[in-house]
């Protein structure tokens, strides 16, 4: 699927309320694309119940179920439960995409009780969080998805902390699919909608979700900072199935060296919420965390990738 | 018909079965298990044709419940005390976004420490939610309560939840019997599922956005409405109830030797039936006593209050509540209902809670004072009983600091 051949039906409607740049509704509108008319949606507490417009307007052309903020899980689990059942009875033929829509609010903190339940139970829906690494809807509050170092309203010399990955949670859960995404490659994204949409089971994707408020950049840029995190090696997408992970977009060719690994600091740059570690031209011993932290990351991924293609070198010789 | 002798909690399954339920979602909580249990033995062996959601919590319950319910399913869930006010924040939210649904509480004390007996703090904590409340005083209240119970939640005047409440042990875990109807007996009674909305990929609809001060109000005095609806639909049900099965527990209120009473018990849920007792002995004793059970605690029964207190001598409320820093929940709610109707003089015993025994004989005591005039304070403990554990610890309280 390249980008022209895009659905042209746009599902994520005009007049939402959404921040200009904001990457909730650049995302929801990539999915709705991938996923067509045929969806129910569950939007948990987050940018998403504001952007999408209040009533009586909606900007969602598809139906949607607001929902508390710690019901993720619990809330997919219930819609499937009962599609499956209209299903069996006959009333409904078709069946439908179930959609869960959580910030990472909702999916790192204060859901992930919910999602882990729904995950274990293998409950048929689509988990996607998007993920704009703080509590972007009261004023950026710090989550458990803020990164290292990060400025928020309630860690403002950054917090001290690494992020955990709820990607990986959930890979721990022995999920049929997981992905993660970026806005800046959006076939890449579209794809992963549509595989996940293929599978039967719970599926969880996670989007990158750069946000100009919150991350302090100019909302024309929520394309370029998302690409930078790709490039920098601070976001990898990869997609997670039948207990093996592939990378994929811009992170494989990273990994492959078909292109550059770009150095941190263009990533941290680009947005506000990092500049404290920038102060009077020099770097703060931070930024080498971070570069140190990357490049084991890709020095583990590149022997890994060498070592895969040498074992089927050799299981083709031998 | 078929007869059941069995638990309280098993007999809930079937009528839940009855009810062609299509969505169960639950978490355990002991005094509650047996309900959940048996719903899913039911659905394994194929007797009954539902999916089965084992969460992992009851606020994910509640939210599976939502969930399930607004796809357009019969839903139904059952929990107790703690679990109960887990779920608090959708309760709120069930109710709010206007979804028919049932579930059973098993009225359970809540802790610090802990106690797994009956008491009604949990429900009457839950009050304010929006859920319609019922208690029940039997086994075969309860199985033709959870059968009602779909029927006023789905009707096009209510469409709200339903908790139909029962007291732990004293009716859950005890043995009586219980007359299920035929499944085309229920089939006339409750039609296949009716909800206000659904999520429909034919005509997508936003449910539950943002809503500004412009528009709250309008949607809280909607669900008043429907409150004020719900009593003759209540009511309704229960009648239509007698005509298919002969059987009839009351409407909003059970009144019980009410004709020509001059003083009269006001109680909810097990602890009505002592008052039965209390009521017969009473009256052998030659006092005119009589005895209003409240069924439906929300939407609250105010007319029949006016209409059954109003007059009388004297009246006492039991609550197997209380509402700290103020009185026993029903007997602020039986005031209310009197206030500017009706001369009645009222009083409120605090007794029971945490599955204390409610001896008839107490209830009597307390009935006996009032009818004398010897009655002084609005609100008593009488089934309170110091010893010196008690003692000690509040001696302990007192040189704490």
């Amino acid at each position: 699927m390249r980008l022209k051949d895009f659905p042209e039906e746009e599902l994520f409607l005009k007049g939402s309320a959404a921040c200009a740049g904001c990457p909730g509704s650049m995302a929801l509108r990539v999915a709705f694309k991938a996923l067509g008319r045929n969806t129910l949606l569950v939007v948990i507490a987050s940018c998403t119940s504001v952007l999408q417009s209040p009533f009586p307007y909606s900007a969602l052309g598809v139906p949607v179920l607001n929902m508390a903020f710690a019901t993720g899980g619990a809330t997919g689990s219930g819609v499937a439960a009962a599609v499956e059942h209209l299903l069996k009875k006959g009333i409904l033929r078709e069946r439908p995409n179930v959609l869960v829509w959580a910030g990472d609010g909702g999916t790192y903190d204060i859901g992930i009780q919910a999602l882990s339940g729904a995950a274990e139970r293998g409950e048929d829906f689509i988990y996607v969080c998007y993920n704009n690494e703080a509590y972007s809807n009261t004023g950026t509050q710090r989550s458990g998805a803020t990164p290292y170092a990060a400025w928020t309203s309630n860690t403002i010399s950054g917090k001290r902390e690494w992020r955990k990955d709820v990607a990986q949670i959930m890979v721990a859960h022995d999920l049929p699919y997981v992905a993660t995404a970026s806005l800046a490659y959006p076939t890449d994204f579209f794809n992963k909608m549509r595989k996940a949409a293929s599978i039967r089971g719970t599926k969880y994707i996670e989007m990158l979700a750069p946000c100009p408020p919150g991350w302090k950049f100019p909302s024309d840029s929520t394309v370029r900072v998302s690409r930078l995190a790709v490039q920098t090696g601070v976001w990898l997408l990869y997609e997670h199935e039948n207990g093996r992970t592939a990378y994929t977009a811009g992170t494989k060719r990273i990994i492959e060296g078909q292109s550059e690994l770009l150095p941190v600091s263009e990533y941290l740059k680009a947005q506000g919420r990092f500049r404290h570690l920038f102060r009077g031209g020099e770097e703060d011993e931070r930024v080498r965390d971070y570069q140190k932290r990357i490049d084991e990351v890709f020095d583990n991924l590149r022997f890994a990738s060498r070592l895969r293609e040498r074992l089927m070198d050799l299981e083709i010789r031998g | 018909m078929s007869r059941m002798v069995d638990i309280a909690n098993h007999i809930v399954a079937h009528a839940v079965k009855l009810a062609r339920v299509g969505v169960v979602s639950a978490y355990p909580i002991t005094p509650q298990t047996q309900v959940i249990e048996e719903i899913s033995r039911l659905i394994e062996s194929g007797e009954m044709d539902c999916e089965y959601i084992p969460v992992e919590s009851e606020h994910s319950a509640m939210a599976a419940l939502i969930g399930a319910a607004a796809v357009g399913v019969r839903a139904f869930s059952a929990t107790s005390a703690h679990g109960l006010a887990y779920m608090h924040e959708l309760l709120h939210w069930a109710a709010g976004v206007r979804l028919p649904m049932v579930m059973a509480n098993v009225n359970r004390a809540m802790g610090p420490g802990w106690n797994i007996w009956c008491d009604h703090q949990d429900t009457v904590s839950q009050r304010d939610t929006g859920w319609i409340q019922l208690y029940c005083a039997s086994h075969q209240e309860i199985a033709d309560t959870v059968i009602q119970a779909f029927r006023i939640s789905e009707d096009p005047r209510v469409i709200l939840p339903v908790m139909v409440n029962y007291d732990a042990f004293v009716l859950s875990h005890s043995y009586m019997q219980a007359d299920l109807p035929e499944q085309e007996e229920v089939d006339r009674f409750l039609p296949p599922f009716r909800s206000a909305w659904r999520l429909d990929v034919e005509n997508p609809l936003t449910h539950g956005s943002v809503i500004y001060p412009g528009d709250y109000e309008e949607v809280r005095l909607s669900m008043q409405q429907a409150h004020d609806a719900a009593r003759s639909v209540i009511a309704e049900a229960a009648e239509e109830y007698r005509g298919l099965t002969g059987r009839h527990h009351g409407a909003l209120v059970e009144a019980y030797h009410i004709e020509g009473a001059e003083f009269a018990l006001v109680a909810m849920g097990s602890l009505a039936s002592e008052c039965r007792v209390a009521v017969d002995a009473l009256r052998e004793e030659g006092l005119a006593a009589g005895l209003v059970r409240v069924r439906s605690y929300r939407p609250f029964p105010r007319e029949e209050m006016v209409e059954l207190l109003g007059g009388l001598k004297g009246v006492l409320v039991i609550d197997r509540d209380i509402s700290f820093g103020m009185e026993g929940a029903l007997y602020s709610d039986c005031k209310a209902a009197l206030y500017g109707r009706a001369e009645v003089p009222i009083f409120n015993a605090v007794a029971g809670l945490g599955g204390r025994d409610v001896p008839y004989t107490t209830i009597m005591d307390e009935m006996r004072s009032i009818v004398r005039g010897e009655r002084r304070e609005a609100v008593s403990w009488p089934t309170v009983c110091l010893n010196d554990h008690h003692l000690a610890s509040r001696e302990g309280m007192s040189r704490c600091g």
